[in-house]
């Protein structure tokens, strides 16, 4: 068995990250029961079931595909804390790329799993302060956050990550990028059924045809 | 005691959890600047890693208080401040709310002032456990997966970088599709105006709204001016050796990006009246 000084940083971090995974898990899960055991209230079960039955079977085949797809390019670190602390790919993975980016360390190293960790922690603890001061604040600040003039802006925020932050990648990898984007661009302007609620579930699709795609290229050397 | 969606003592406990979950992430951010000390990787990246981290954040944070406070009319403010610190989103807590109402025979905007401690904590069992997939597959999963993913590298190094970017660029390319999704607008409308049935997750009651046919132009060009100053501020790195702005130019073009759909709106139309 391998003793304490043996284990590599990113044994350290496997560990470390299930222990605080399963804790955090349990505790979660903790706070209906906490409030039910002090308001002395039962749960409706039958609204339980029907609740979970509409709602669980769709959100976590979802989520089973993205810590498949998400692992990889989250790292060790930044995926034990993003699958708690949520917001992936509208925040925290944004956020790893363009540190790694920034950094210009190899996301597979070592380098690069401590800087998308630093990133995701980072972000995960201004995240959770700025909905701490939205709390205390949410009084004065519902309607500054609910204006007829400051809603456009709010609203747009994906496309205005995206456009700088897909612009740096994609010019960097162009000859990957082309047909995934255009196979993209067909789906959502043609097909009715692709909109801005699908987009979550056409990532893990967009990543397996750009792998797809990639490997066509590399076996023919054009990559 | 008597139960009210505003209770003290639910922020009492919310604050605990949620201060769990702020522990862990403090435990690895520290944890990981050790580990840059001991490999004496450059201060200055792991500074300006978290500066940079810490502004990008910023903007996305405040959308996210939004989603608490559109929650927090029928659930009060505890329950969505839980919810939208850990993972979750505000699609997914209305839909995850509504359906738990819609188990027990009522809508959310029926239990809004009303909502009992027995509708609460089954309102709150089916939006805990609907999504607690990630949390505990991670553990379950990372290890052997990364172990596969470092072997694969060692077969093929060349191979291994460019499955890395196809990753990043696969997201990628999702996003920049559904920038694109209502352009359609533009030769799907009638008479100008395109309508969308919008169904309210707290009432459950289906509505038409109508917008301008332009109106799905918007993020498009939200996205494109956001694109430019991305290559305008790599021009300037490149020809003034403005090199700092490598570290801000992400959040100053989503910012900028973000205020030009202000004007853009007015301009080309948002909902119809």
């Amino acid at each position: 068995m391998k003793n304490k000084k043996q284990l590599s940083y990113m044994d350290t971090v496997h560990r470390d990250g299930t222990v605080w995974n399963l804790i955090l898990m349990v505790i979660l899960l903790m706070f209906p029961v906490v409030v039910g055991v002090i308001f002395q209230a039962v749960p409706d079960w039958e609204g339980v079931g029907k609740g979970l039955l509409a709602t669980a079977p769709m959100y976590w085949a979802v989520g089973v595909v993205e810590v498949i797809t998400f692992i990889p390019m989250l790292g060790a670190g930044g995926s034990y804390l993003s699958f708690v602390t949520g917001n992936i790919s509208n925040l925290k993975l944004p956020c790893a790329i363009n540190a790694l980016e920034n950094a210009k360390v190899d996301a597979k190293s070592e380098e690069g799993e401590i800087i998308s960790t630093i990133a995701i922690a980072v972000s995960s603890i201004v995240t959770t302060i700025i909905i701490i001061l939205g709390v205390i604040l949410i009084v004065p600040l519902t309607p500054i956050f609910e204006s007829d003039l400051l809603k456009p802006a709010f609203d747009q925020i994906l496309p205005a990550l995206f456009g700088a932050l897909g612009v740096a990648l994609i010019s960097k990898n162009w000859k990957i990028a082309v047909a995934p984007v255009i196979l993209m661009l067909v789906l959502f302007i043609f097909v009715p059924a692709f909109n801005s609620s699908t987009v979550g579930i056409m990532v893990p699709v967009g990543v397996v045809f750009t792998i797809a795609f990639s490997r066509f290229l590399y076996k023919k050397g054009i990559i | 005691m008597e139960f009210s969606v505003n209770h003290p003592i639910l922020f009492l406990i919310v604050g605990i959890i949620i201060s769990a979950v702020l522990a862990q992430s403090v435990y690895f951010l520290i944890k990981s600047v050790r580990r840059a000390r001991e490999i004496k990787m450059d201060k200055k990246l792991v500074k300006k890693t978290i500066i940079t981290a810490a502004i990008f954040t910023i903007a996305p944070a405040v959308a996210i208080v939004i989603t608490v406070a559109a929650l927090s009319q029928s659930l009060g403010i505890a329950l969505p401040w839980l919810r939208l610190s850990v993972v979750g989103s505000l699609s997914y807590e209305a839909i995850a709310a509504a359906n738990a109402a819609s188990g027990m025979g009522t809508t959310l905007a029926e239990l809004a002032g009303s909502i009992t401690a027995s509708q609460y904590v089954t309102i709150a069992i089916v939006m805990t456990v609907s999504i607690m997939v990630g949390i505990w597959l991670v553990p379950v999963l990372a290890k052997r997966y990364q172990k596969g993913l470092v072997n694969f590298e060692n077969k093929d190094k060349k191979w291994s970088d460019i499955l890395q970017n196809s990753l990043f660029i696969g997201m990628i390319s999702a996003f920049v599709g559904y920038v694109f999704c209502d352009v359609s607008r533009l030769w799907l409308s009638e008479e100008g105006k395109f309508a969308v049935e919008v169904k309210d997750q707290m009432s459950g009651a289906a509505e038409t709204v109508y917008y301008t046919s332009t109106s799905g132009l918007v993020p498009v060009f939200v996205m494109l001016i956001s694109a430019a100053l991305m290559c305008v501020c790599g021009l300037l790195m490149k020809k003034l050796n403005w090199k700092w702005l490598n570290d801000y130019a992400l959040p100053i073009c989503m910012v900028i990006g973000m205020a030009s759909a202000i004007p853009l709106t007015n301009l080309l139309g948002g909902i119809v009246a």
